[in-house]
């Protein structure tokens, strides 16, 4: 009898636990959604104040956050920054992967730690030393220093990305090459960077992502005519006296729709994981 | 025996390089080409990460006036820099409590490879692209005294008096667990995942419950992994910076050790005060993850996965 109740006391307080935490979760998509949904209104409305909609629709906000900001000029900002970053970042990671991936050499715990300061260090500590140096030498303020600063965390990004992926290519396809008589840069193009397709179309993918939302190092060292969207977007809403609120909501759907777009790009290559924490499982071979 | 082939390739492959640069000139047989690969990244890092950081502490040790360490003292004395730390920690600490303790038992749920899984961590990467900038313009809408919440709450008559949850402590505490749970909760589910389920298995097997299995399986295999957790989430808690001054109130209640080090360097233009308020958020930054790691060291240290014997 005793063992019964017991049995049925765990099993409600069971019950009432997971009932909790899917409480918790639903309220926290639910709340996001909404603040979305709260932006994505606001964006569209004629007129709103203190109802549950406003009271009439437009696309106006669309039109003149489009000049207020000079939207189409910050666009092709932003898309040369991130351009570069993803270019420049694949360009100094995957080499330095491979090695890494490949060979022990005296400091190579150095050097993986190198790589893993400064996506453990956040941005703000860090930045504010860069963009002072930055500075002396004249490159902040200009649309190269910002990505170089963007490099910062991506660069290390990329090399943690590949690096498991480098890892399961068998090598005897490199000696075979190099048994073919294929020097290190025509093994690299014609043998790894086909192997390694998924893997850096996954890496430049995530670097992409996380560039286009990198707020701070591209806040400390941009200028005038090198914002990026999100810094642009930061301003918009800091001078938010200045402009209607519809007017920046709008500028914030513009950069929702940018970020989410390549969101969903990425999310069919990337586990959604591997945007905050290094590949834990096998990638697929390819 | 694979790991034996890879090792015998890799040899063949060393033998062949020796051969090619023997034939040259021979600079300096022990020095293996392959590491050239990896000198423009370790140049960029050492140009960009390192050189301005050590810049950044010798600059903050050259104050414009005064002695060497008067940056340090003038931190320390004065009434709108010091309690920038309190204030940031006050945010943080809670936050990162929070986003650690609620991700915890929601990721040991989904642990299981499934749909809903799938679905939940999809939705769940999105606040964390979008951004702290995003989060705080939409928390102000979204907040604000007109806003939906605030309606709803005064249409159900669940609180009447106007609510208060933009330009001031709590909307910066509301923004920080936005973007730093779903962080917190994949990350704690990628450990999670990382852990053999042939372990928790034999356990239940032996009749361990799914609350015991948490208790003595998980959370001592967790325990690196939550401790890295709970320090990643802390650090990007404390380094808070656009929501402080957007959702916040940048004067008063929510300014944070960021803002104090971005006002010294772009408005007063003092970047050896800026350097050494850096250097303190680092330090402070360094002292709680170090506490945090020394506490790990308490719980198991071993392998996650079960040995195939």
């Amino acid at each position: 009898m005793t063992f019964t109740r017991g049995v049925s006391i765990k099993r409600w307080f069971d019950l009432a636990w997971s009932g909790l935490l899917w409480g918790l979760m639903i309220l926290f998509v639910v709340n996001v959604a909404l603040m979305i949904a709260a932006v994505a209104t606001n964006s569209f409305a004629r007129r709103w104040l203190g109802t549950w909609l406003p009271e009439g629709w437009t696309t106006q906000w669309y039109t003149a956050a489009w000049k207020e900001f000079q939207l189409d000029s910050i666009l092709m900002v932003t898309a040369q920054v991130v351009l570069a970053v993803v270019l420049l970042s694949l360009l100094i990671g995957v080499p330095a992967a491979y090695t890494l991936a490949r060979r022990n050499f005296p400091g190579k715990r150095l050097l993986l730690l190198l790589f893993l300061l400064p996506l453990m260090v956040p941005p703000i500590t860090y930045g504010i030393p860069m963009a002072t140096v930055l500075y002396q030498v004249q490159l902040a303020g200009t649309i190269y220093g910002v990505i170089l600063a963007n490099l910062i965390p991506a660069a290390p990004f990329v090399i943690l990305v590949m690096t498991p992926f480098i890892e399961q290519i068998d090598p005897n396809l490199e000696s075979a090459a190099r048994v073919f008589g294929a020097g290190t840069l025509r093994m690299f193009w014609y043998v790894l960077v086909p192997l390694l397709g998924p893997g850096i179309l996954a890496a430049s993918l995530l670097v992409l992502v996380r560039t286009i939302a990198m707020f701070e190092l591209t806040f400390l060292t941009a200028g005038a005519d090198s914002q990026t969207l999100v810094v642009a977007l930061y301003y918009a809403v800091f001078a938010a006296g200045v402009r209607a609120p519809q007017s920046v909501d709008a500028m914030a759907m513009v950069y929702m729709a940018v970020t989410l777009a390549w969101l969903l790009i990425a999310l069919r290559f990337v586990n959604p994981t591997q945007l905050v924490s290094r590949v834990k499982e096998n990638p697929q071979p390819a | 025996m694979t790991a034996v082939s890879h090792h015998a390739s890799r040899e063949a492959v060393k033998d062949d390089k020796n051969m090619t640069t023997a034939s040259h000139a021979a600079p300096r047989a022990w020095f293996d080409p392959a590491l050239w690969l990896v000198v423009p990244a370790a140049a960029f890092m050492a140009l960009l990460f390192i050189y301005p950081f050590l810049y950044g502490l010798a600059l903050s040790f050259a104050p414009k006036e005064g002695d060497w360490l008067a940056n340090y003292t003038h931190f320390f004395t004065t009434d709108n820099l010091w309690p920038t730390i309190a204030t940031t920690l006050k945010l943080a600490l809670p936050a990162t409590l929070i986003n650690v303790g609620v991700a915890l038992p929601i990721a040991f749920k989904m642990r299981a490879k499934s749909r809903h899984q799938r679905w939940v961590t999809t939705i769940l990467v999105i606040p964390i692209t979008l951004g702290t900038v995003l989060i705080a313009e939409g928390l102000l809408t979204y907040l604000g005294p007109k806003g939906w919440l605030s309606q709803f709450l005064q249409y159900f008559h669940l609180y009447d008096a106007p609510i208060r949850l933009t330009h001031n402590y709590w909307g910066v505490l509301l923004s920080l667990i936005i973007s730093g749970f779903p962080f917190a909760f994949l990350l704690i589910l990628s450990y999670i995942t990382g852990i053999d389920p042939v372990l928790a298995r034999a356990a239940s097997t032996l009749g361990a419950d799914s609350r015991s299995q948490f208790r003595h399986i998980y959370l001592p295999l967790l325990a690196p992994g939550l401790a890295m957790c709970f320090c990643l989430s802390f650090v990007q808690a404390f380094s808070v910076f656009p929501s402080a001054v957007l959702l916040g109130s940048p004067a008063g209640p929510t300014r944070v050790i960021s803002i104090a080090a971005y006002e010294a360097a772009f408005e007063v233009y003092d970047y050896s005060l800026a350097s050494a308020i850096a250097m303190i958020m680092g330090f402070v930054q360094l002292v709680i993850v170090a506490a945090v790691l020394a506490l790990r060291g308490v719980f198991y240290r071993g392998p996650v996965t079960g040995g195939k014997g």
